[in-house]
C-alpha cells in the first residue's frame, strides 16, 4: 500500500485553505403585488435571466377547509381541474398544454390548492388562457371522478406495502386526536375517499373557487403591466366570494407520551418516526426554532445525523424537521435504521432532544447554522420555480411583503440563548410520539425499555388503508 | 439560448470548463470523475459507490465530515452520486467562497489516503448497507435497480452487475482497495472539472492552477473489456418477481442506441411518445382510456456505451393481473410498431423537452453537471448549447426508423413484480434464458 501512496503524492505539500473573498450583495427578486376589481390577487416577480415562466394559482381550498367526512375533496377537486373545462375533455387539454411545451399540475395541500404552470414566456398566452378555462369552466366528468378516486384507492393500497409511507401516516394517527384533519392524510382515507361523488366535487368547487379566493402568482420573464394586460380580461368578469370555513381546528393533539409497533415480520429495516405536535407557521419565534432545529437534525453536520450515522453507523439518514403548514403541523425525527439497532437509535434520538433543553449550543454550532442560513438564501432561489414557490408562502401565510429582504438578518441575529429557549418551549420529551415500522420479534423489547412503557403493537395488516 | 463556455487543460491532463453568469453572487463546483460501477473488478460491487462515501471522510488537510461542515459553513450546498460510468462530486456555494470549494477538491484528489482509517471505512460500509437497505430492500420494487440493469446485459458486461453492490462484496472491502481504486481512477487525467456562475475568469484560472496544479498525472487505467452490444436482445427476456406489493409493476426495457449518438434522439423522443406525461400514449391508453394501469411513464438510461436502454415502467391497478398488464403494455408497444407516430406526437414530445432543456439551465449546479457530463463522455461541452436542435431535428421518419429496429419482440425484456401470494405464470424457461449470459 505504501508503494501505491508514494506514486500519488503531489510533490508539493497541499495549500492553506483559502480565506473567503468579499461578498457580494444579493436582493431576493423585486416583487409587485395588485389586486383586481374582483378581489383576486395578483404578485408577480420579474426575472429574466431565461425565457421562463412559473405560475401559480393559489386557491383557499385546501384540505383544512374540507367539509367534515369529506376529507380528500380538495385533492380530488384541484385533479378535476385537469380533467376537462370549456368544451375539452381531460386528454385534449393536456394536449392543448403539451403540444406548446407547457407543463401544468393541479393538487391541494393542508392549506390552499394549487395549479402551477411552467411554459416559455412566449407561450404565456395561451397557457394562461388555458388555465383559465380550467379554473373557470371545469365540467367535472363523472366517469373521471370515479377513475382518479380508483387511482387514490390503489396508492393508499399500496402504502401499506410501503414501510416509509406506512410510517408517515401511522405517525399522524399517533399524533392528533381522531377526527382532527391532520391525523388523516391530506389526500383523505379509504373510507372518506370511497364515498366522494362528482356531487361532492361539484359543491367544493361552488364553495371554494372564487376570484376573491385566488392569487396568480408569476416569477420568471414577464412584468406586472404584462400580467395585468392578459389576466383582466381572462378573469376580470369573474365574480363571487367563497362561503366561510366551517371546519374545527386542525390540529387537535392527543397527550403523553406513545410507543407504538407496526409490525412487518423480517424486515431487514426500522423506518422510525419520533415527534409531537409542533406550533403553526407564524409563531413568534420562527427562526429561532430554524436554527435550533438546523442544530439538532436539520442539516447533515447536525447533532442526530453525526451521531446515528457517522458516529454510529446506525443508519444512511437521519433528520428532524417543523413541518410548517397555517396550524400546528407535527415535529419529527425520521430516520430508517437496522432493525437490531432500533431501541439504541431511539435511545440517540431522546438523548439528542433532551441535551438541546438542557444545556445552550455551542459558539460554533450557532455560526455554523446561521451562516448557513445565511450564505443558502440566495442558491434558494435560482429558479423560477423557487421564487414562485417563495412568494405562494409568503400569500399563504400572510408573512410582510418585506420578509425575504429581512431574512437574513433575522437569521444571522440568533442567540445561543435563543435557541435554548426555542428547545425549552417547543420540544416536548414528555409528549413523545415514537412509531416504529418494523419486525416486532426484533425492536419490541428494546423501545419498551428505552421508552419505559409498553409498546403497541399492530400488524400492518389491521391497519385500514389511510386510516 | 445559449451559455458561454470557455475550456483549458492543465498540464497534469486536468480538463476545466468555465460558464461565467453575474445573475447572482453564487458558483458551481462539478468533478466528475470517469469512473463507475462498470469498473469495479469481480468480487467488489458497489465499491464505487462505498468509495464515493469515502471521499467525504476527510483527507490530509481536512477532518472526517469536515467537508460538508466547511460547505454549509460557507452557506453552501454539495453532495456526490455514483452511476454506472461515471462519479460526481458537486457544491454551490456563495461566489466568495469559490477557492475554498475548489481547495476542498483538491484536498481529496491529491492527498485523500492519509485521511483513510479502517474505522472509518468500516463506518461508510454500515452507512452503504443501511443505504441499501433503505432504497433497494425494505423498498416495494426496489430491488428493480439491480434486477433491470441484471436482466439487459449479459453476465459479465461492465453494465450487469450491482452497482449499490452485495452485502458480502461490501463486506469485503479493505483499505487496500481504497488506496488501489484512488490511485487508478481518481486523477487528474481522468476527470473535469466545471465552474458555473458568478466568477472572474481569469482570477479563476489562477486559482484552478494553484489548487489543482501540483496533483501529478495518473498512470492510466485499465480498459474496460469491449462494451458494444447487438442492436437487440436477440429473443424476448423476461423475470417474474414476487414482492412485497399491493399491485402489479412491469419494466419493459428495450436495447437502444447509446446517449449522444444521432439516432439515440430518435429514441428519446420516441420514449417521450410513449411516456413523459399526460398526453402520451401510454397514459392516454393505459390510464385513462382503459383503465387498467395507476401510472404509467418511460426514460432512458442514457448510457453512453455499449447500449442505451430505453424503458417503459407501467403500475397496475388493483384488479389488473399481472398477466393483464403485461399484456396491455405489449399490445401498446405493437401497435406503435405497427402504425408508427405521427408529426403531432413528435412536435408535442420535441416542445415537452425543449422546455425541459431551459428549465434545467436555470441553476448554476445543473449547468456545471451538464458541461462535466459533455465534456466527460464526448470531448465536447459546446453540446450543450445543441440539444435543442438535435432534438428539433427529429422527423417522425426517424422516430418511426427506431420504432421498427428496436420495438419488435426480440428486443423487449420483461422484469414484471407481482404481489406475493399471487398466482402468475413464471414462464421458467424465459427465466432461465435471461440468467444465460
Amino acid at each position: 500500500m505504501s508503494d501505491t501512496i508514494t506514486t500519488r503524492t503531489p510533490a508539493s505539500p497541499p495549500t492553506a485553505r483559502p480565506a473567503p473573498a468579499e461578498p457580494r450583495s444579493y436582493h431576493f427578486p423585486h416583487f409587485e403585488q395588485r389586486r383586481l376589481a374582483n378581489g383576486m390577487r395578483l404578485v408577480v416577480a420579474p426575472v429574466t435571466k431565461l425565457p421562463l415562466i412559473t405560475a401559480v394559482a393559489l386557491v383557499e381550498a385546501g384540505a383544512t377547509q374540507e367539509p367534515q367526512g369529506k376529507e380528500g375533496i380538495a385533492t380530488l377537486t384541484a385533479q378535476m381541474l385537469l380533467e376537462g373545462a370549456a368544451g375539452l375533455d381531460g386528454a385534449a387539454l393536456a394536449d392543448r398544454f403539451e403540444r406548446i411545451g407547457a407543463s401544468v399540475e393541479a393538487y391541494a395541500d393542508w392549506d390552499v390548492a394549487a395549479v402551477t404552470l411552467s411554459a416559455l414566456s412566449s407561450r404565456l398566452p395561451e397557457s394562461l388562457a388555458l388555465v383559465r378555462d380550467l379554473l373557470r369552466s371545469p365540467s367535472f366528468p363523472e366517469r373521471e371522478v370515479t377513475r382518479l378516486r380508483e387511482e387514490r384507492l390503489a396508492e393508499l393500497l399500496q402504502q401499506l406495502a410501503e414501510p416509509r409511507g406506512l410510517a408517515d401516516e401511522q405517525f399522524s394517527h399517533a399524533v392528533y386526536e381522531p377526527g382532527a384533519r391532520y391525523s388523516m392524510p391530506a389526500d383523505g382515507t379509504t373510507g372518506t375517499v370511497g364515498a366522494l361523488t362528482v356531487d361532492d366535487v361539484r359543491a367544493f368547487y361552488d364553495a371554494r373557487y372564487k376570484p376573491s379566493a385566488v392569487t396568480l402568482v408569476f416569477a420568471g420573464d414577464v412584468t406586472m403591466d404584462q400580467v395585468v394586460a392578459l389576466v383582466e380580461p381572462l378573469f376580470g368578469d369573474w365574480s363571487g366570494a367563497p362561503a366561510s370555513d366551517r371546519r374545527s381546528a386542525p390540529d387537535a393533539a392527543r397527550p403523553g407520551r406513545l410507543l407504538r409497533v407496526v409490525a412487518k415480520s423480517d424486515a431487514p429495516q426500522s423506518e422510525v418516526r419520533v415527534g409531537h405536535v409542533g406550533v403553526p407557521r407564524t409563531t413568534p419565534g420562527y427562526f429561532n426554532m430554524v436554527v435550533m432545529n438546523a442544530v439538532l437534525g436539520g442539516l447533515f453536520s447536525s447533532r442526530i445525523n453525526l451521531n446515528l450515522r457517522e458516529a454510529h453507523g446506525y443508519t444512511y439518514g437521519a433528520f428532524s424537521a417543523f413541518d410548517w403548514r397555517r396550524g400546528a403541523g407535527p415535529f419529527l425525527v425520521n430516520t430508517a435504521v437496522k432493525s437490531d439497532v432500533t431501541g439504541d437509535a431511539v435511545r440517540e434520538i431522546l438523548s439528542e432532544i433532551e441535551r438541546m433543553q438542557r444545556e445552550a449550543i455551542g459558539e460554533d454550532e450557532l455560526t455554523l447554522a446561521t451562516s448557513y442560513l445565511d450564505g443558502v438564501f440566495p442558491i434558494r432561489y435560482e429558479t423560477t420555480g423557487a421564487i414562485a414557490g417563495a412568494l405562494a408562502s409568503l400569500v399563504i401565510h400572510g408573512l410582510p411583503e418585506d420578509y425575504y429582504d429581512r431574512y437574513r438578518e433575522r437569521g444571522r441575529g440568533v442567540t445561543t440563548a435563543d435557541v435554548l429557549r426555542a428547545a425549552q418551549e417547543h420540544l416536548h420529551p414528555d409528549r413523545l410520539r415514537v412509531v416504529v415500522v418494523g419486525d416486532p420479534a426484533v425492536v419490541t423489547a428494546p423501545l419498551s425499555k428505552v421508552m419505559g412503557m409498553p409498546a403497541d403493537v399492530i400488524a400492518a395488516a389491521d391497519v385500514e388503508a389511510g386510516a | 439560448m445559449e451559455i458561454p463556455i470557455e475550456t483549458f487543460s492543465l498540464p497534469n491532463g486536468l480538463r476545466v470548463v468555465l460558464s461565467e453568469d453575474h445573475t447572482a453572487p453564487l458558483v458551481a463546483v462539478n468533478l466528475w470523475y470517469h469512473v463507475g460501477s462498470a469498473n469495479e473488478r469481480p468480487g467488489r460491487t458497489g465499491f464505487a459507490h462505498l468509495f464515493e462515501h469515502m471521499l467525504f471522510q476527510g483527507s490530509e488537510s481536512v477532518g472526517a465530515n469536515e467537508h460538508f461542515e466547511l460547505i454549509q459553513r460557507a452557506g453552501g450546498t454539495l453532495n456526490g452520486s455514483t452511476w454506472l460510468d461515471r462519479t460526481n462530486y458537486f457544491e454551490t456555494v456563495p461566489s466568495n467562497q469559490l477557492e475554498l470549494a475548489l481547495w476542498l477538491e483538491a484536498n481529496r484528489m491529491g492527498y485523500l489516503l492519509p485521511a483513510m482509517t479502517q474505522q472509518k471505512l468500516d463506518t461508510q460500509r454500515d452507512v452503504v448497507q443501511n443505504e441499501r437497505r433503505w432504497s433497494m430492500d425494505n423498498q416495494p420494487y426496489g430491488s428493480w435497480w439491480e434486477k433491470l440493469p441484471a436482466l439487459c446485459f449479459p453476465m459479465a458486461h461492465p453494465f450487469h452487475h450491482s452497482l449499490i453492490g452485495s452485502m458480502a462484496d461490501l463486506d469485503a472491502a479493505s483499505l487496500d482497495d481504497i488506496a488501489h481504486f484512488f490511485t487508478t481512477y481518481y486523477t487528474p487525467d481522468n476527470a473535469v472539472l466545471s465552474i458555473a456562475g458568478d466568477f472572474d475568469g481569469v482570477a479563476t484560472r489562477a486559482m484552478v492552477e494553484r489548487q489543482f496544479g501540483p496533483i501529478p498525472r495518473g498512470s492510466g487505467k485499465p480498459p474496460l473489456p469491449d462494451m458494444s452490444l447487438p442492436p437487440t436482445f436477440g429473443e424476448a427476456l423476461r423475470e417474474v418477481v414476487p414482492d412485497d406489493v399491493m399491485l402489479p409493476r412491469l419494466f419493459l426495457a428495450f436495447r437502444s442506441p447509446v446517449f449522444g449518438s444521432a439516432a439515440y434522439y430518435a429514441a428519446s423522443v420516441a420514449g417521450a411518445i410513449l411516456g413523459l406525461r399526460k398526453g402520451s400514449r401510454l397514459h392516454r391508453t393505459l390510464v385513462r382510456e382503459q383503465q387498467v394501469a395507476a401510472e404509467a411513464q418511460a426514460f432512458t438510461y442514457d448510457l453512453a456505451k455499449g447500449s442505451d436502454l430505453l424503458v417503459v415502467d407501467v403500475t397496475g391497478r388493483p384488479e389488473t393481473s399481472s398477466d393483464t398488464l403485461e399484456g396491455v403494455v405489449n399490445a401498446e408497444i405493437d401497435r406503435l410498431l405497427q402504425g408508427g407516430v405521427t408529426q403531432a406526437e413528435v412536435d408535442r414530445a420535441v416542445a415537452l423537452i425543449e422546455t425541459e432543456l431551459i428549465v434545467a439551465l436555470q441553476s448554476a449546479g445543473d449547468r456545471a453537471d451538464r458541461l462535466s457530463m459533455f465534456t466527460t463522455y464526448f470531448g465536447d461541452p459546446q453540446l450543450v448549447n445543441v440539444q435543442a436542435d438535435r432534438y428539433r431535428a427529429v422527423t417522425a421518419a426517424q422516430v418511426n426508423m427506431f420504432v421498427r429496429e428496436r420495438l419488435v419482440p426480440e428486443n423487449r425484456a420483461s422484469l414484471l413484480y407481482v404481489p406475493r401470494d399471487s398466482e402468475v405464470a413464471p414462464a421458467s424457461s424465459d427465466l432461465a434464458m435471461a440468467e444465460t449470459p
